[in-house]
């Protein structure tokens, strides 16, 4: 009773095992995060790579109504000025002294016309506002409303290169991290300076802070100095999220 | 198709386990193993279950397990609200640093949940189409009578186990569970997994309705995980009482 199958078992784990391993393959390899031959970074790396391969590119994450608003805990720093014994704590206690009028973000790298910009500047620019939830990697959600400029449209008044792959972040509490440019440059990507209907907090970032909705909490770094657009990517050194044992991609 | 005839030289002629699912049930054995312990460790760093899409240590539980000391530290600032009325959701700053050190049980996790799906699906595919489904696994019509389901029901309790005939021909309950595990919660799981990813329901948001938000779906994750490992204690217990070594030898070399 010889019968030919239509999907044999052999066929499906071959047919099964390429795609996957084409999905990481077909990227050019700088496109990708390093593994540093760590089993549960390759795994990360392969989720990143489904999610790029497989999902629509620009889809909006959900956006709620005012009523929605929830409680919100701040975690992790809460406020540089008084945690970090460091000379970024102390500038960062400066800039708080005087209600932030001398912040700067600089915006270098791999653009035409690298500048910094004050938060008058920033706040001249279209502004976006965006009811999200806040997902933290720990399990717990929240509801805020954020207040910002689209990420591209910064990094388009700086001139960003065609090179560009990658768009750093560092912050005052000493943090570097990273998203690929397709989420730097995704609608709902913004640095925001006011949360629910005010300026943005200390403990909860100011006074510029990052939202990446498509991803866990902690991609959306507070106390934002520094932007850095890469042609490659760039794990940030010791610093870094990424050489601390943290994920990159966190859209998971 | 040896999975129907039988080798040739067993004495009963009963079939045997077929290759294919004896490799699917060690590759799901690993794999459901590692998701429940990085499962655990995730849900340790915050312990709380919730209903709807958001809840967190400032907003009410729907219930709170006791599983973490690490947790119980707690201690937060003032809580300030965010708006004038009285009513108003509040912030407060967590004044510990929670010691998570977590980051390796989340990627373990998704790593595990591949290693899962991907040969679930080959599973699942060979399951329908070489008729290992409609043949051994999902309950006959006239085997579900109320009758007959009772008899196996009053067996199981009176612990009247019959021993093990090591092979794909398996009794009414044991197909019931079978059935239970592969079409109903091993597809909730990968789906209310699905829709605790911010990128993933970003471009499915049906995903968020289906369950009514992502605490929800979390929360019916785990309650589905503990289903899950219900099974795998009674599927042990089964093993065990109905001939151990001989189980093992039939899932694992054949016979």
């Amino acid at each position: 009773m010889k019968m030919t199958r239509l999907i044999t078992r052999r066929r499906a784990i071959i047919t099964g095992l390429a795609s996957a391993g084409g999905l990481i393959l077909t990227r050019y390899p700088k496109d990708l995060p390093p593994t540093y031959g760590n089993l549960l970074r390759m795994g990360d790396t392969l989720t990143y790579a489904a999610h790029r391969a497989l999902l629509p590119r620009q889809s909006l994450v959900r956006e709620y109504t005012p009523k929605d608003i929830t409680s919100f805990p701040a975690t992790g720093t809460t406020n540089p000025g008084v945690s970090a014994k460091t000379a970024l704590g102390d500038a960062y206690r400066g800039l708080q002294s005087g209600a932030f009028g001398d912040w700067r973000l600089s915006v270098e790298g791999r653009v035409a016309k690298p500048r910094t910009f004050s938060l008058a500047e920033l706040k001249k620019l279209t502004s976006r506002t965006q009811i999200t939830r806040h997902t933290c990697e720990e399990g717990w959600t929240a509801i805020g409303q954020w207040t910002g400029v689209p990420l591209s449209l910064v990094l388009d008044a700086a001139g960003i290169l065609p090179v560009a792959r990658f768009v750093l972040f560092y912050s005052y509490d000493d943090w570097v991290d990273s998203i690929d440019l397709l989420d730097a440059l995704h609608p709902q990507t913004i640095l925001a300076y006011g949360m629910n209907g005010r300026d943005l907090p200390i403990p909860h970032g100011a006074p510029v802070r990052l939202r990446v909705e498509r991803q866990l909490g902690y991609k959306s770094m507070k106390y934002l100095r520094r932007i850095v657009v890469a042609d490659e990517f760039d794990d940030g050194g010791k610093k870094g999220n990424i050489q601390n044992g943290w994920a990159w991609y966190t859209g998971i | 198709m040896a999975e129907i005839l039988g080798e040739p030289g067993r004495a009963s002629g009963v079939p045997r386990h077929a290759r294919w699912v004896r490799i699917s049930h060690w590759i799901g054995t690993v794999s459901i193993l590692t998701l429940a312990f990085s499962g655990f460790v995730i849900l340790m760093a915050h312990p709380r279950l919730y209903w709807g899409d958001a809840g967190n240590d400032l907003t009410p539980a729907l219930l709170e397990l006791p599983i973490s000391r690490n947790y119980e530290h707690r201690g937060w600032d003032q809580a300030t609200p965010f708006f004038q009325d009285a009513a108003s959701p509040v912030t407060a700053n967590r004044t510990y640093d929670i010691f998570n050190q977590n980051g390796w049980g989340r990627s373990l996790h998704l790593l595990a949940a591949w290693c899962l799906v991907l040969p679930g699906v080959v599973y699942v595919l060979a399951g329908i189409f070489g008729g290992h489904f409609r043949s051994h696994i999902w309950p006959k019509a006239n085997e579900l009578t109320p009758r007959l389901v009772w008899r196996d029901v009053v067996d199981h309790l009176r612990f009247r186990i019959p021993p093990a005939r090591c092979g794909p021909h398996y009794a009414l309950l044991q197909k019931c569970a079978y059935s239970l595990v592969v079409f109903v919660a091993a597809p909730l799981m990968v789906v209310t997994g699905l829709a605790m990813s911010p990128a993933i329901t970003a471009a499915f948001p049906l995903l968020l309705r289906l369950f009514g938000g992502f605490q929800s779906a979390r929360t019916i994750h785990f309650f589905t995980f503990i289903a899950l490992l219900l099974f795998v204690f009674v599927h042990v217990v089964m093993v065990i009482k109905s001939g151990f070594r001989r189980q093992i030898r039939a899932m694992t070399v054949g016979e």
